[in-house]
């Protein structure tokens, strides 16, 4: 059996639980007078240790192998993701976070771009924030590949050190990160949605939801570099460009392996919305009550400049596509206004959106769960508050033109 | 071919709560199920087992009671099944899972075909151990899988990425994480059943996959948990009876929407 990471000195222990109720994870418990650990529960946060008024615990974990060059790691990088030369919006909104994070840490930030035919997204991301841009413009970049991805943005930290990187949680950069950390032997924290540097450590603290939403982690990298982390799209604000901040670009060339794997063809077209990126989201439920009724949706998304969400029971029910599904078997949403017609608001559903800034319900029973997490709830029959508001934006719209 | 899928037991989330007074995890009479989209990765293996003709092997990494997910894979047609359990694996973040699970997959087969994941497991979300898994295996990752076409030692899948489906090609061996939009997975049958509950099922520790204790559990996890707390609860709703007036909970949306620049 291997030791838990804490001792408890049980001619120290007096029973007074302190320590019990400082642990985050539940891993101690009262055996008779005294505390005991539960070895497989213990994270060896050590909040016990601090909170023992007898210091009757200690810590059993080995002294830390410090990395002697921790020191030699500076700056903080945001990945751009782009694709087809576009970069993406929520590498704009890191980078607005980075240059927070680079104030308090006293740092530079630097922008990364891997591509082909990328080198005109240097001078917006010096616009937005960054002071530095690495360009690798190869032909072997083209197009998204993970060990190739991997392989250009490992010999970049390789050769400049990096103290933090940072990606947005897409679906190239939560997969192509979990590589990048990997090779380097260091943490990465998913999905954060808060970042910060603490003013005594100077590590970066990642914050993220764990268990479907229902606690918060705050998470940090100690004794490995890069820190690395990645953010959700539409989580952080993205600052207006200012055209005049001047920058460096960097041209790097690598030479990089050969791809294991090939796109012999994308399929874009209007049906794949991506709802994680969308601002406004017009999301239907089971009290749609049928596939047809989505249209009356789809008709509202279109007069706002919205999209179409929906909870499971419509997908699973045959009426849509999953790409549309808000939700923890679905997507996590951020939009600034989400409107909920006919959704009850199950847990899962509820994770997949209490990020939104502005949350609107319609459902007909009172007692639904989507109206705790509501700005405006309303009670009352969707099939008649649906055409009437419609009646109403349209109204609106053509009052303006 | 060999197919070795991944699988997690995990809480049913719906049902963790913290604790308001203590700031600690409530987990007592939570039930455990197998990850949902972990589901999706095993009816994949068993969909090409169906078609070609291969070994399905289910690794599950976790306490002893996760044997449970183990036999209802092996009801549903996994071939064999092996548990990855040791105390040195506790407190593991995702680069110690990853690293343990692949020291597993070795010990099963030195090069198997296709390793499957689900996209990511509803407890942690992280979606990051199967492509850690690929890179300690050093072979191919593709991610968001929702199907997968064989055909001699070629793959053909679709995925589903942010903008729309792509179709991938590539030669095997590689690690795939597979998407809901992928089959719905299959029941276990009842001979299933009556095979899976009297196997014993192997349990293998670090030192039987070779792992090496500094790459293990706390020890081998760079990243460190500072601290827990429950989410910031949303406040200051206005609730509207919109059953008598329909219209007067129309005008509220307009101006709401109107307030935030929409509409």
């Amino acid at each position: 059996m291997a030791d838990a990471p804490i001792f408890i000195d049980p001619a120290k222990c007096r029973g007074c639980k302190k320590c019990i109720t400082a642990c985050p994870f539940d891993a101690l418990y009262m055996e008779g007078k005294l505390a005991v650990v539960k070895p497989d529960e213990c994270r060896a946060c050590n909040a016990c240790i601090k909170a023992c008024p007898f210091k009757a615990i200690t810590s059993t974990a080995k002294a830390e192998t410090k990395k002697a060059n921790l020191g030699d790691f500076k700056g903080i990088w945001v990945f751009a993701e782009q694709h087809h030369g576009k970069v993406q919006e929520v590498a704009y909104e890191l980078l607005a976070t980075g240059r927070r994070l680079a104030k308090d840490r006293g740092c530079e930030l630097a922008a990364v771009v891997l591509g082909h035919n990328v080198k005109d997204s240097a001078s917006h991301l010096i616009a937005a924030g960054a002071d530095k841009v690495y360009v690798v413009d190869q032909p072997e970049l083209a197009e998204y590949e993970a060990n190739v991805y991997t392989d250009a943005l490992n010999q970049l930290i390789a050769k400049y050190k990096p103290e933090v990187i940072l990606a947005g949680a897409t679906a190239v950069g939560r997969a192509f990160f979990a590589k990048v950390a990997v090779r380097a032997r260091t943490g990465l924290t998913a999905d954060c949605t808060a970042l910060s540097i603490d003013k005594e450590s100077h590590l970066l603290h990642q914050t993220r939801p764990a268990f479907g939403g229902n606690i918060m982690a705050t998470i940090m990298t100690p004794n490995h570099r890069p820190q690395m982390a990645t953010v959700r799209p539409k989580v952080f604000k993205m600052t207006p460009p200012d055209a005049k901040r001047k920058g460096e670009t960097l041209l790097e060339a690598l030479k990089l392996v050969t791809g294991d794997t090939r796109i012999i063809k994308a399929e874009r077209n209007a049906s794949n919305v991506n709802i994680a990126e969308a601002e406004i989201i017009v999301a239907g439920g089971r009290g749609l009550k049928k596939a047809e009724n989505l249209e009356q949706l789809k008709r509202l998304a279109d007069l706002l400049g919205g999209v179409v969400g929906v909870s499971r029971a419509c997908v699973d029910a045959g009426w849509i596509s999953a790409s549309h599904q808000v939700g923890q078997t679905g997507k996590t949403v951020c939009p600034k206004i989400y409107l909920a017609f006919g959704i009850s608001g199950a847990i899962q559903h509820l994770e997949g959106m209490r990020g939104a800034d502005t949350i609107i319900a319609i459902n007909n029973d009172p007692h639904a769960a989507i109206f705790n997490v509501a700005d405006l709830g309303i009670v009352g029959d969707l099939f008649e508050i649906l055409p009437m508001l419609i009646e109403a934006v349209e109204a609106k719209n053509n009052g303006a033109k | 071919m060999h197919i070795v899928v991944c699988v997690k037991q995990v809480p049913d989330t719906t049902n963790v709560r913290i604790n308001p007074e203590t700031n600690t995890l409530m987990r007592e009479g939570v039930e455990s199920i197998i990850n949902p989209f972990d589901e999706f990765a095993l009816e994949e293996a068993l969909k090409l087992k169906d078609a070609h003709g291969a070994r399905v092997t289910v690794i599950s990494m976790g306490p002893p009671q996760a044997e449970v997910v183990l036999r209802e894979a092996m009801a549903r047609g996994a071939d064999d099944v092996v548990l990855l359990t040791d105390r040195a694996f506790a407190g593991a973040d995702t680069l110690a899972t990853s690293y343990a699970i692949s020291q597993a997959i070795k010990k099963v087969n030195a090069r198997p075909d296709l390793v499957l994941f689900g996209k990511q497991a509803i407890d942690g979300d992280t979606a990051q151990v199967g492509p850690g898994v690929s890179e300690f295996l050093d072979c191919a990752l593709v991610t968001y899988v929702k199907s997968i076409k064989v055909e001699g030692d070629t793959y053909t899948v679709e995925t589903q990425m942010d903008e729309g489906v792509d179709v991938i090609e590539g030669k095997m061996p590689a690690v795939m994480t597979v998407v809901k939009e992928a089959s719905t997975p299959r029941f276990a049958t009842l001979s299933g059943w009556m095979q899976a509950k009297k196997v014993e099922i192997p349990r293998w520790g670090a030192k039987e996959v070779k792992a090496e204790a500094a790459m293990c559990g706390l020890e081998g996890s760079p990243t460190k948990v500072v601290k827990i707390f429950a989410p910031p609860v949303k406040t200051g709703g206005v609730r509207m009876d919109g059953r008598e007036e329909p219209s007067a909970a129309v005008d509220a949306i307009v101006k709401l929407l109107q307030d935030k620049g929409v509409a």
